[in-house]
């Protein structure tokens, strides 16, 4: 058939996929409007978009999960109509999930046959399977054994699987859903590596992802949606990070959070020789002390682990506190219910966004209200007023550009971005003296990014407290005014983001005393002085 | 075919596949579906007297419902409605029995205690989950054997060593002259009202006031709920007391209506566990709860017509009507077969 059609289909040979002025609708909400991505024949192609922009949308109709309004898809040129993702998986179409679809407790090579068990007399033919798999798995250097349970192999290692399970089926067209964003920088280069191998090979790849350091690495050319619309393909070597973020956020995007000096007055909150031990009884926090004043924002830097969970705990009332003391403007609100915590100025942006963050199968206009049904005009009486609820809702949305098709759609649906964003405005439209805010930006692109720093410094310059808690020392760097560095459930030491580097932080974090790294530092200067002479 | 089309569809045709495979048995087994089937219908519609008893079928059965459907959607697994219905069952016969009143005071206080019984039977699995974090599927189950027997006791002590409670005063009945001479003397009572202001008290709760808000919260997500300030365990509790007493009234309509008093049993009634059915067929919505109690009560009432209309056993009844039900429940799965067959008709 392809051959037949060869000769009037010359000029599209070059591309294994196009997808032509693809739209996509869901009621009156457009999540492709005319987007087109043509993939070539052994090329790395970057789907960039921010959260919500429409990337998932689009490759959902390409692995046949939703059906087009509008627009063509060709694969090698031909036509075709992929109606559910078996048509998907017989064009040579596999996808590589984000959250992986493994079943823990089977093997790799049961995981892969899964659906497609080759049988022998009526019995699945275990061995040949698992010989198959770890042919293919030495041809890539996925180096996986194919007799291993899933649930004892690395996060890494069981993005190989689902890498496997497409190439087992035969796919030479694979597509990446933001495969690095739960592995570790080293696994994050092996799977780079795995990729250009793939390539090698004679794949085509389509990588959606909104890193854009790992788009410069890898890719050959990228296409850009914004809002749902194609804004267009650019080859990669011809950009650079700043354009494609430009590209991506439809505006100027800046790095480097400006922000004017902070001012800060009076302590709001105050943390005294507070001891928290966690649900086995340990001692995670061992006499900390910290302050935070009226317009500052203090960073809280350290390795997951050390404590910061069952701090945020103890303040927000959610954990029992040991000993110590826990002041919020100069009142004690040491062991008092999370609520009275909330009321007396308190507000919590949580690490965990699904699980403390949001009732996901509430709506947004619900989830908006979460902390605020009880009073007035919320409700009265006990008896709620979903007009109000509704209303509120709808200011929240408009207010911090949360991207919903309204106050009525689960929030189950936002993309992690919007949830967020969600979760910033109920938080901050309570006006609380002190916002807590725990990995607020984790997972999500440059220009949420952006949008949530710029709510912290604009909370802060109203004369709030910021607690900032983060992994990430950029953000930590670029965000507060104060870094404390918290090791082993105590704050070690408390420095000027701009008199510090981040090996003199990373050396802090892994409990280094400053003394010690100063030590350590003039022994160099020494050793050089040495060989000068 | 629009979404419409498939949702109207997609009962009906459960309800068909069921009698087709009921049929089939019926017809292995060697008797006469056509005959078995219209002894049924005239079970259920055939007289005003068979309607009037199938809709006093369908009040416990709804109550029961409800029960199982408000701890499910504050995210609690119910399986002592059964016990919970029988206390509710004791108390409103002794209340009803053992007291002179007039009838303005007497039925409400009937259909109270009842409502209090079930609801401290609820209490209990309630407080050990959310102090012991003891699962209360494991404790409402044996809360149904405690109740059992502890019901049992009781109607023996206050009959002096008998086995059934004396008949329920007329100022604490539910038995309607009114309501029995319009369905040519059944024994429909005014317990269906009751029921179906229950559903309305539901549906209340859950959606318009401040602790349905709460409950909805907790049950899907406690967690969060917990960080958003919310009393989790409060809420556990709360939820298992507000359900207990939607199983106690179930008890009611049985005592103050259509038994007027309580025998000792040798086993469960059954209704409580129907109502984990019933409230799964009706999504756990108070209206569902209706239809799935509808179901339910008029299929297990004009069930009884089919061994003496058409001769078939009433073990084989049980058979087909169970059928009936297993379809209706895997509505699931012909709404699956629909689209798809929707799919390919499109495709070509």
């Amino acid at each position: 058939m392809i051959i037949k059609k060869q000769s009037e289909e010359v000029s599209r040979v070059e591309y294994v996929i196009e997808m032509l002025n693809i739209r996509k609708e869901f009621g009156n909400f457009i999540a492709n409007n005319n987007i087109t991505l043509q993939l070539k024949k052994g090329e790395i192609h970057v789907l960039l978009g921010e959260n919500g922009a429409g990337k998932s949308t689009l490759m959902n109709v390409l692995f046949g999960l939703y059906q087009p309004e509008g627009g063509e898809i060709r694969v090698r040129g031909k036509k075709v109509d992929i109606t559910d993702p078996n048509v998907a998986n017989d064009l040579g179409i596999g996808m590589v999930h984000q959250h992986f679809m493994l079943i823990e407790n089977l093997t790799v090579t049961e995981n892969i046959i899964l659906g497609n068990e080759p049988k022998k007399m009526g019995m699945i033919n275990i061995k040949d399977a698992a010989k198959k798999v770890a042919e293919i798995s030495k041809l890539y250097g996925l180096d996986v054994d194919p007799y291993a349970k899933i649930e004892d192999i690395s996060v890494g290692m069981q993005q190989r699987v689902e890498i496997l399970k497409t190439l087992y089926r035969g796919a030479d067209i694979l597509i990446f859903d933001e495969p690095t964003a739960s592995l570790t920088p080293q696994e994050i280069d092996e799977l780079i590596t795995i990729m250009k191998k793939l390539i090698g090979e004679g794949k085509s790849i389509i990588l959606i992802t909104h890193k854009l350091q790992e788009i410069m690495d890898v890719s050959d050319r990228v296409t850009i949606i914004r809002k749902g619309e194609g804004i267009g393909t650019v080859i990669t070597k011809d950009t650079n990070p700043e354009e494609l973020a430009t590209l991506m956020v439809g505006r100027q995007v800046t790095f480097k959070t400006e922000k004017k000096p902070a001012q800060p007055t009076e302590p709001v909150l105050q943390i005294e020789n507070l001891v928290v031990e966690d649900y086995r009884g340990i001692e995670k926090v061992k006499r900390l002390n910290l302050s935070v004043r009226r317009g500052e924002i203090v960073g809280i830097a350290g390795i997951d682990g050390n404590g910061q969970s069952e701090l945020i705990e103890a303040i927000t009332g959610l954990r029992k506190v040991k000993s110590g003391k826990i002041l919020l403007n100069s009142k004690d609100i040491t062991g008092k219910r999370p609520r009275e915590i909330t009321e007396s100025g308190v507000g919590h942006i949580p690490q965990d966004r699904h699980k403390h963050g949001l009732v996901l199968d509430f709506s947004v206009g619900y989830n908006a209200a979460l902390q605020s049904y009880y009073r007035k005009p919320f409700s009265h009486n006990g008896i709620m007023n979903y007009k109000v609820v509704s209303e509120k809702a709808t200011d929240i949305i408009e207010a911090y550009d949360v991207r919903t098709q309204g106050e009525f759609e689960l929030a189950r649906a936002l993309s992690g971005g919007n949830q967020q964003k969600l979760i910033i405005g109920r938080e901050v439209e309570r006006n609380p003296d002190l916002l807590i805010a725990a990995l607020p930006t984790r997972g999500l692109d440059v220009g949420a990014i952006e949008f949530i720093h710029s709510r912290l410094i604009e909370q802060r310059d109203k004369g709030k407290a910021v607690l900032l808690i983060s992994f990430e020392l950029d953000e930590v760097m670029n965000v507060s005014d104060q870094i404390a560095v918290i090791y082993d459930g105590e704050i070690v030491d408390t420095v000027n983001p701009l008199e510090t580097t981040e090996q003199e932080l990373g050396l802090l974090m892994a409990g280094h005393t400053k003394a010690e790294i100063a030590a350590q530092a003039t022994e160099l200067k020494a050793e050089d002085g040495r060989d000068v002479k | 075919m629009s979404n419409r089309v498939i949702k109207i569809l997609v009962p009906v045709i459960s309800i068909f596949l069921g009698l087709l495979v009921g049929a089939i048995v019926m017809i292995f087994s060697g008797y006469d579906p056509i005959a078995g089937y219209i002894a049924l219908w005239n079970g259920i519609f055939g007289d005003v007297y068979a309607i009037g008893e199938t809709i006093r079928q369908i009040s416990p059965y709804i109550l029961a419902g409800l029960a199982v459907a408000f701890a499910f959607r504050t995210g609690l697994f119910n399986i002592g409605v059964e016990g919970q219905l029988m206390v509710g069952w004791f108390a409103a016969a002794y209340v009803g029995m053992a007291f002179e009143l007039p009838k303005a005071i007497h039925l409400p206080f009937a259909l109270i205690a009842a409502a209090v019984a079930g609801a401290l039977w609820g209490l209990i699995p309630g407080i050990l989950k959310a102090t012991l974090r003891v699962h209360e599927v494991i404790v409402t189950i044996m809360m149904n054997y405690v109740a059992l027997h502890t019901v049992n006791a009781l109607i023996k002590a206050v009959s002096d060593g008998g086995y059934k409670t004396e008949k329920v005063k007329p100022t604490a009945s539910l038995r309607s002259d009114f309501l029995s001479q319009l369905t040519d003397y059944s024994t429909l009572h005014y317990g269906i009202l009751v029921a179906l202001a229950m559903v309305v008290v539901m549906w209340f709760i859950l959606e318009k006031t401040k602790t349905g808000f709460e409950l909805k919260a907790v049950g899907f997500n406690d967690q969060a709920s917990q960080y958003a300030g919310m009393n989790v365990n409060r809420n556990i509790v709360l939820s298992m007391v507000i359900s207990g007493a939607f199983a106690g009234l179930g008890g009611a309509m049985e005592a103050l209506g259509t038994f007027g008093n309580m025998s000792s049993r040798g086993g469960f009634t059954g209704i409580g566990f129907d109502g984990i059915a019933v409230a799964l067929l009706g999504a756990n919505s108070p209206l569902g709860v209706i239809f799935g109690a509808s179901l339910f009560g008029s299929l297990k009432y004009g069930a009884n017509n089919m061994p003496n209309a058409a001769g078939i056993p009433l073990e084989i009844v049980s058979i087909v009507i169970a059928l009936i039900i297993f379809f209706v429940a895997s509505g699931y799965i012909i709404r699956v077969l629909l689209t798809r067959f929707n799919k390919k008709k499109e495709a070509k």
